[in-house]
């Protein structure tokens, strides 16, 4: 099996201070990474330099095209980017409002994709947009209403079907339960758990909270100050903490 | 099946003066397949500790643990991955799934990762839940509110679904009845029957006595305290 | 007239608007920014239009304004005055006679030739702009040609209204390249523009100008199982009797009683005194 995302050496700097640095690690189809950290540790910056929202100031990202095998997406035209990251690529922001538009119903939100890609049939455009609803469990009767008058657990089902409508095989989730009710979350969680093996996808998974991580995903990197302190599998990185900073976040965790 | 040799393992606590524990000396251990072994040694000897190392949630130091040829200690994730998925079961004492996921799926879940069709999936789910006595009107909750007793079946269910050759089980029939603890045993009788290699904590000696070929005193693997 | 520079402007000035022109026809549909003057008249009363028509006229041109369709509105009738005034161009009601034509939102009845020049007052040149704010963002999908947003806005038209109920401003693809806002122009008027004639838009207050060169490809976008139609209201002209041009309503009594006229008053007024003709 060959990595469908190979990241090599990724710096980021803003000024003197370190964003993120020397990153480098695989990953394969169907793989979920998750990277954890506090604030300011890097991951965001580093996920945002993943999805080309920064340009990293070191370093090599490779992503196995549909079409042209490996190819180093800092090499890339911006359009192949952007066209990359309607595609093949989502981003699933942590505030939906930040990657919903709130103007526009929800059906308009799940078809925009489709029609960045060239669909033009209406019928179809809202029969895929009214699938993808109830498989994130919107109904379908909600399919006229704008985002703005759903719950922020709708918000945010409603934001992975806009991601996932054009069958990604990337996913980019940025702290994707945050700011939600536990109950919603769990929801959420079983959803993209469930969507993660139906479609095959890879997941980058970018979060603070340790029991999301346990659940989703199937590697850990742990971050801190910019640099990666500790790899591994998901369990036996929270089990055995071998990094003193991993081990601080570990037992810092509050039990329930 | 299971070959583990000199295996050593130690904790250090960095946050706590870097203190050094050592927890695994030397430790040796074969399982053929068919072959159904027992932990013993008192609490805190290294029964699980053991469990999880073999089960690549704990990291090892030193030696070498291999399951049908592939070597555990300093693999990939990747490997580990794959290893679990297809060759390594593993029943714990607890239950840690996605709140509200049925238990039906819960149970499926390790056949649906290696591919195979849901609706078979879910049906030997429903056979292995009825033979573990989950009533029916149960299963399509999820099991995170049951009881002690259910959601140990409940775990079971879900490390027996599939034909692993490896299996690890800890303490299985701790908080169950006679009669589940029976049925449980039978599942194990059945497996070893299979020529899965099995090794298992069981502080009930009467279940212990009834599925092991052989126990193994963990308490000799401790490191010397000087 | 020796008070002001022909046509108001002075040439430097005119040379910076004809060099965005210019720029404008070399690649149609896209907008072309300029440094737009203060006019004297307020913004939104076709500012950009009139820069664009004084860099346009020449003393041998005969200048036609239209608003909605009317050379007899306020707005037609003082931009045609003002050119009276500052340039000393001939200027005529009859669009067979003129060679350039400003328009506040609609296209003439009457043909155009190669010979003549239509400008358009043009309010927001933006077509993305009610669903992008960020003229950064929306400048990049226009060099990326990533249009899907476009479609959306029709997308909700349809789901909303059961159609596509955009009736004016109906964004089109120029020559299969840059999506459009052909100015607030009424939708039955898209079709008219692939003509002969140059057609210049002017946005004074958005600083921007853009073109279409004579035949230009121009296609009204649309959804395969929602074609665009060129609508109008589903009426004859009471005064000139004809029934394939774009129709005015007008209440006449308090009782709420409505006719239906031609919004292009020359059009009418010329086919008025040969109802015959117009009928056919």
């Amino acid at each position: 099996m060959k990595p469908l995302l190979a990241v090599e050496g990724i710096s980021k700097f803003y000024g003197r201070r370190i964003g993120c640095a020397s990153v480098s690690f695989d990953l394969y189809p169907g793989e979920v990474l998750g990277i954890v950290g506090e604030s300011g540790s890097g991951k965001s910056t580093l996920l945002n330099c993943l999805a080309g929202h920064l340009t990293p100031d070191l370093g090599q990202i490779m992503f196995h095209t549909r079409t042209s095998g490996m190819q180093d997406i800092l090499q890339m035209s911006e359009s192949e980017r952007r066209m990359l990251s309607r595609t093949d690529w989502a981003f699933v922001h942590q505030h939906a409002r930040d990657g919903l538009r709130m103007s526009v119903s929800a059906g308009g939100n799940v078809g925009e994709r489709l029609m960045a890609v060239g669909e033009r049939h209406y019928g179809q455009i809202r029969e895929k947009a009214i699938d993808w609803l109830s498989r994130v469990e919107i109904a379908s009767d909600r399919v006229d209403d704008r985002p703005t008058a759903f719950s922020g657990g709708m918000q945010q089902r409603l934001q992975i079907a806009r991601n996932l409508v054009t069958g990604p095989r990337l996913v980019f989730m940025d702290e994707p339960t945050g700011g939600l009710d536990v109950s919603v979350q769990a929801r959420l969680l079983d959803l993209l758990r469930g969507l993660v093996r139906e479609m095959g996808l890879s997941a980058i998974i970018v979060t603070h909270d340790l029991a999301v991580v346990r659940l989703l995903a199937d590697r850990l990197m742990v971050m801190k100050d910019g640099y990666v302190v500790e790899t591994g599998l998901t369990d036996q990185v929270l089990d055995d903490p071998q990094h003193a900073y991993t081990q601080l976040l570990v037992s810092s965790v509050l039990q329930v | 099946m299971i070959h583990i040799t000199n295996l050593s393992k130690h904790f250090i606590l960095h946050n706590q003066g870097s203190t050094v524990i050592p927890v695994m000396n030397k430790a040796n251990l074969f399982v053929a397949p068919g072959e159904c072994v027992g932990l013993t040694g008192a609490s805190g000897a290294g029964k699980s500790t053991l469990m999880r190392m073999i089960y690549g949630n704990y990291l090892c130091q030193e030696g070498s643990i291999r399951i049908d040829g592939t070597e555990i200690v300093g693999a990939n994730p990747r490997d580990i991955i794959e290893l679990r998925r297809h060759k390594l079961g593993y029943v714990s004492q607890f239950l840690r799934v996605v709140p509200r996921v049925p238990t039906t799926s819960v149970v499926a879940d390790p056949l649906l990762s290696i591919g195979v069709a849901p609706d078979v999936a879910n049906e030997k789910a429903k056979e292995l839940l009825t033979l573990l006595n989950i009533s029916e009107r149960l299963w399509s909750l999820s099991p995170t509110t049951f009881s002690g007793g259910e959601q140990q079946r409940v775990n079971i269910a879900r490390g027996f679904i599939h034909d692993y050759p490896a299996l690890l089980l800890d303490e299985p029939t701790a908080s169950l009845d006679a009669k589940n603890r029976a049925i449980v045993l039978s599942l194990i009788e059945r497996a070893k029957a299979n020529g899965t290699a099995i090794i298992g904590i069981f502080h009930d000696e009467h279940a212990r006595d009834q599925v092991c070929d052989r126990t193994i005193d963990v308490t000799q693997f401790a490191p010397k305290v000087n | 007239m020796n008070e002001y520079n022909f046509a108001y402007l002075d040439e430097q000035t005119k040379r910076m608007i004809r060099r965005a022109i210019l720029k404008g026809l070399a690649v149609p549909g896209y907008q072309v920014p300029f440094a737009s003057r203060e006019m004297p008249m307020p913004y939104g009363w076709g500012t950009g239009g009139v820069q664009v028509s004084a860099a346009t006229l020449t003393p041998d041109d005969t200048f036609k304004v239209i608003d909605q369709g009317a050379d007899d509105t306020t707005n037609a009738i003082s931009i045609r005055k003002f050119f009276e005034k500052t340039a000393g161009v001939q200027v005529t009601e009859k669009t067979s006679d003129a060679t350039v034509i400003q328009t506040r939102h609609r296209i003439p009845e009457t043909e155009l030739s190669e010979d003549q020049i239509l400008v358009y007052q043009v309010p927001i040149p933006e077509p993305l702009r009610f669903l992008e704010p960020s003229e950064v963002e929306t400048r990049k999908m226009h060099a990326l040609e990533e249009y899907g947003l476009m479609h959306v806005k029709l997308y909700e038209d349809i789901s909303r209204h059961g159609a596509i109920a955009t009736s004016y401003a109906y964004p089109v693809k120029v020559e299969g390249r840059y999506v459009m806002d052909p100015s607030p122009i009424p939708k039955f008027d898209n079709p008219k523009m692939e003509m002969a004639a140059i057609q210049l838009f002017g946005a004074g207050r958005e600083q921007r100008i853009y073109a279409l060169p004579p035949f230009t490809k121009v296609v009204s976008l649309d959804f395969d199982d929602y074609p665009f139609e060129a609508s109008k209201a589903d009426h004859s002209c009471e005064i000139c009797g004809a029934s394939h041009t774009y129709l005015d309503e007008v209440i006449v009594d308090d009782d709420g009683n409505r006719i239906f006229v031609c919004s292009d008053t020359d059009y009418c007024a010329t086919h008025a005194s040969k109802p015959q003709e117009a009928a056919e």
